[in-house]
């Protein structure tokens, strides 16, 4: 009997250097929109019927700029990260991983965890996939609380509505918290207090993959994949966000945060972080709303604190962590994680 | 024929993954079989730590992502 195979016509894609010319190209055209944004903003409320200082005005304001400009950062770090995760896998992170001690291992596994990709629907098995490869518990768990917490979609929106020192100072007390608190967990030694079917099963080496060779140009496509797969699920919640914190912006009295979230009350940090954990919102969602929080009085630490607790304790992926982990290690991880973000939220309104 | 297995636990991505090949085989005229497997023992089993995998008669092909419509038309046709 024959074979017959079937060869499909070669999409032709266009040469190499005409993509490197196009990233370049949009990267210029994307500085050159951004630049005139401010100036556009002002121009198109100056249209409207509405009085310059009046309420309803500073909330459009806040509105139209901030909108478009979150939108286009957006775009651009979720790019330029979607290629950067093209050269990483958590293939590639468990091998690094493997046997390394605890310490240095916490700091790799949280660099590692802002740079692989990661879907929390794979927490499970990546879980799994680690510790029988011999990465230490902690090690591990330095990872799964550095991949959401330290991502570029907060970070990004950070820089742009609060200023890149925010924004470096959550990364670094993210990725400090990540490797502190999995570094404690390991200390605890608490292997024991995985689910039992866990520890009876095993996962081999890692699946031997045909060699995905990859081009820049397909890591372009990645990154570009990124983009609509991202943007495409987040644009509206900042959309729901901006609109959010435009209205605050705009109706809410000034001094109105001072009582709940200002300097006054030192209880304001805790009560952030219990209420952060049962809530879980886009990472987009919560920034807009935490500018507008900040302009009207909350402190900084505190709302910090909040927007951490909501992102790195979230409920859903908790929950999908249940099978492979007891309460008793889940509180236990709470407890670490919401503890540093404690620490976090007082240092910052200490600080600044 | 071949036949296609989708490691995840369910999440959309892996029922994404799954549509997508079933629809593409559908496109090309290919009798394939595609089976979703949500066990997690036997996911680990093939070595995936990062779903969806795609399992094309017993070996793995594709991790971590659902695959391009033309990767999966390029699978199918071989």
């Amino acid at each position: 009997m024959t074979t017959e195979t079937h060869t499909l016509p070669a999409k032709r894609d266009l040469p190499t250097w005409t993509w490197h010319l196009g990233v370049v190209a949009f990267a210029a055209i994307w500085f050159g929109i951004y630049k005139q944004l401010p100036a556009y903003s002002e121009w198109f409320t100056s249209l409207l019927p509405v009085d310059r200082h009046s309420h309803t005005d500073e909330a459009l304001a806040f509105f139209v700029y901030d909108a478009p400009k979150v939108i286009m950062l957006l775009a651009l770090i979720v790019f330029a990260m979607g290629v950067v995760r093209s050269f990483f896998s958590p293939e590639k992170t468990r091998a690094l991983l493997s046997g390394k001690a605890e310490g240095v291992g916490n700091v790799m596994a949280a660099s590692l965890g802002i740079v692989t990709p990661f879907c929390s629907c794979s927490a499970v098995p990546l879980f799994i996939g680690f510790v029988s490869a011999g990465v230490p518990l902690g090690v591990t768990f330095s990872f799964l609380i550095a991949a959401p917490m330290v991502n570029e979609v907060a970070l990004i929106l950070l820089f742009g509505l609060l200023g890149w020192k925010v924004a470096i100072i959550y990364l670094s007390f993210g990725l400090g918290i990540a490797v502190v608190a999995g570094w404690v967990i390991g200390r605890f030694h608490l292997e024991g207090w995985l689910q039992d079917w866990v520890k009876d099963i095993h996962m081999g080496s890692a699946a031997e993959l045909p060699d995905e060779k990859r081009s820049m140009v397909d890591r372009y496509k990645q990154g570009i994949d990124s983009v609509k797969d991202i943007v495409g699920k987040v644009w509206i919640w900042i959309i729901v966000g901006i609109t959010l914190g435009a209205l605050i912006h705009g109706y809410v009295p000034e001094d109105t945060m001072v009582g709940i979230m200002g300097s006054g009350a030192w209880w304001s940090v805790p009560v952030a972080v219990v209420m952060g954990i049962p809530m879980y919102t886009n990472t987009a969602g919560v920034i807009p709303i935490v500018e507008a929080l900040l302009g009207k009085g909350a402190e900084l630490g505190t709302v910090l604190a909040f927007m951490m607790s909501v992102i790195a304790l979230s409920l859903p992926e908790m929950l999908i962590l249940r099978k492979v982990l007891t309460t008793k290690l889940i509180a236990v991880f709470v407890g670490a994680v919401g503890s540093g973000i404690l620490v976090v939220g007082f240092m910052f309104n200490l600080i600044f | 024929m071949k036949h296609f297995k989708v490691l995840g636990p369910g999440c959309k991505n892996c029922a994404a993954a799954a549509d997508l090949i079933a629809r593409k085989a559908q496109e090309l005229g290919v009798a394939v079989k595609v089976e979703k497997v949500t066990d997690m023992g036997a996911i680990l089993g093939y070595g995936v730590m990062s779903t969806p995998g795609i399992v094309i008669d017993e070996k793995v092909t594709h991790v971590g992502s659902v695959p391009s419509a033309a990767q999966v038309k390029v699978w199918i046709a071989a």
